[in-house]
């Protein structure tokens, strides 16, 4: 069972409550495809760590010496990556796509395709299982590509192992990362909190959902900042039925947990909050 | 001068330093815009009163198979980059993959027998409001279930860069790839937004290897200060990294952002914070003419 936890908005709490039920359910692998921001290793410490490199994508180059300067390679370029610079062609890196369309017309041979493989991947035991996270070099393009990646690796791994959970601490925002995390998973648990904008997003974040999941879920996070919100949260979810399986009221020890480098049941197990959590851990894996 | 307000982490105060710093120019007397390149949340216009003036569809190129025509050859499939180009010629199957395309036409180009036909797909909207002080704000909305976030964003960008303005604030999406490098390629300065945890300063880092590989000038503001801990205080000491201000953790600051209301308009402190802010941004801008 692959459980995935999205939001839209970012920073409303997806990874320390993730964090939490991975610490929950024990015998977990434990996945973060928020790629560009990993953070799970930082609460999970992993030994035997296995370090791999991915190769995110591919730039165009044109070599001056070789270039005729027939203008085609710019002719072609759907992402408007190639300029005419004092009288040779240039590509520019951040708005090539490494299509690789100029390189396959080029009359001469000038282009080169060349690899970035900065990108690393890492597979490691932990105390609850093992954690697959991906962590892109700077400036690599963030493509679902890494994610489907990382997220068959933590399949095979489940079959070997035989583990049966494997939950994902996804990426903000409901473009492309979030369409890879989201594509095939058996539960959706989208973390929002009560703010006009958190609760915007959670709309955005649902209409797109609905469309690849039918078992979502929503947890509200510090729901007492305005309780107004809430229930107009509560009242949309009601609408397309979909559970509000927990409302966790703001606490800042969720901070102190994180702080400390500990899931918010490491930290403190007598917590209010954690029998929220465990609630909702029990709901979601069963129902 | 073009300023874009990005952060690594999500949810670190992108938009909350955005609209109150874009309200505080303007009571400086200073023509301002704000543009909301967030095209897959964007959030920043929930905090004014505004009508709409303009909108502009964005479309992308996006190749239609007619498969009738097809000699399932797969020059196209072998084009494509994107694995976007499900072909299985045994069985006379071809189609396009939607949400793997990246419109970059290759496949037209490959197909020598008038098999694609080319065409255009909606990925978002640009529109353009204005409040009653006749000041612009733009904001770039990526259609739901589109892909096309990049495009989207420079297209957003570029239609608010031709307006004229002292400042052009520019609410930039989380992250620290792609998306992060397109706001900050097409800005003078980037503010980094943070919070001073083991997230923030992880994401925080990851952003800022990338603005130094970029050679683009930034500032940090510290959110929620007080909140974590201080090992973020100690890399940015560590790194001479300049610290543009500090925003205290409070309840009451949340709950005036929960309600879509601006500090700046509430508290006094506040208030003061971000015409510091405004001052520290202009003098820099001082320093480049």
């Amino acid at each position: 069972m692959e459980i995935a936890f999205l939001s839209g908005k970012g920073g409303t709490g997806k990874s320390s409550i993730c964090s939490a039920f991975i610490s929950l359910a024990n015998n977990v692998i434990a996945v973060d495809s928020d790629v560009d921001a990993t953070n799970l290793y930082l609460i999970f410490k992993t030994n035997d760590t296995s370090q791999t490199n991915y190769i995110s994508g591919k730039n165009a180059v044109i070599n001056p010496d070789f270039c005729i300067k027939c203008g085609i390679c710019k002719t072609l370029c759907q992402f408007d990556a190639i300029n005419f610079i004092n009288g040779n062609y240039q590509i520019d890196p951040v708005s090539c796509d490494g299509c690789a369309i100029c390189y396959r017309k080029c009359s001469s041979n000038a282009i080169e395709m060349i690899h970035s493989d900065e990108s690393k991947l890492y597979v490691g035991d932990f105390e609850y299982g093992l954690l697959i996270y991906g962590q892109l070099a700077p400036g690599e393009e963030n493509s679902g590509k890494f994610i489907s990646v990382i997220r068959n690796i933590a399949k095979k791994k489940a079959s070997e192992k035989g583990i049966d959970k494997i939950i994902i601490d996804g990426p903000p925002g409901i473009g492309c990362p979030f369409m890879s995390t989201i594509t095939g998973v058996d539960k959706v648990v989208l973390v929002t909190e009560p703010s006009k904008s958190a609760f915007m997003d959670l709309k955005r974040a649902l209409d797109v959902a609905r469309e690849y999941s039918k078992q979502i879920y929503v947890i509200i996070n510090k729901y007492d900042l305005n309780n107004e919100i809430s229930n107009e949260i509560q009242f949309y979810c009601d609408k397309f039925k979909i559970p509000i399986v927990a409302k966790i009221p703001f606490d800042k020890e969720i901070v102190y947990a994180m702080v400390n480098k500990q899931t918010i049941i490491e930290y403190n197990k007598n917590s209010k909050i954690v029998g929220i959590l465990k609630d909702a851990y029990e709901y979601i894996i069963n129902k | 001068m073009k300023i874009a307000i990005a952060s690594g982490k999500g949810g670190t105060g992108k938009t909350f330093v955005s609209t109150n710093l874009f309200k505080a120019f303007k009571d400086l007397g200073y023509s301002a815009l704000l543009v909301d390149a967030d095209v897959e949340c964007p959030n920043s216009l929930l905090f004014y009163k505004l009508k709409k003036v303009d909108e502009t569809i964005v479309k992308e190129y996006r190749p239609i198979i007619h498969s009738e025509k097809c000699v399932y050859c797969g020059l196209c499939a072998d084009y494509c980059e994107y694995n976007a180009i499900f072909y299985v010629p045994e069985l006379k199957q071809i189609k396009l993959l939607p949400n793997l395309c990246h419109g970059c036409k290759a496949c037209s180009v490959a197909c020598q027998y008038g098999a694609i036909e080319d065409s255009n797909t909606e990925i978002g909207i640009v529109s353009s409001y204005i409040d009653k002080g006749k000041n612009l704000y733009f904001e770039g909305r990526l259609k739901e279930g589109s892909v096309s976030t990049i495009p989207m964003i420079k297209s957003t960008i570029t239609q608010a860069s031709k307006q004229l303005s002292d400042f052009i604030l520019i609410d930039s999406p989380p992250g620290t790839s792609c998306t992060f490098i397109q706001t900050s390629i097409r800005s003078d300065f980037v503010i980094l937004v943070t919070e001073p945890t083991p997230y923030g300063l992880s994401d925080l880092r990851q952003a800022i290897l990338t603005l130094d590989s970029m050679n683009k000038s930034y500032g940090v503001i510290i959110n929620r200060a007080g909140l974590g801990n201080m090992e973020l205080y100690d890399y940015l000491s560590e790194n001479n990294i300049q610290i543009l201000g500090e925003i205290p953790f409070s309840k009451e600051i949340a709950r005036i952002y929960t309600q879509g209301d601006l500090v700046y308009d509430k508290m006094e402190d506040m208030n003061l914070l971000y015409r510091e802010l405004c001052k520290k941004i202009i003098n820099y801008g001082n320093s480049l003419s």
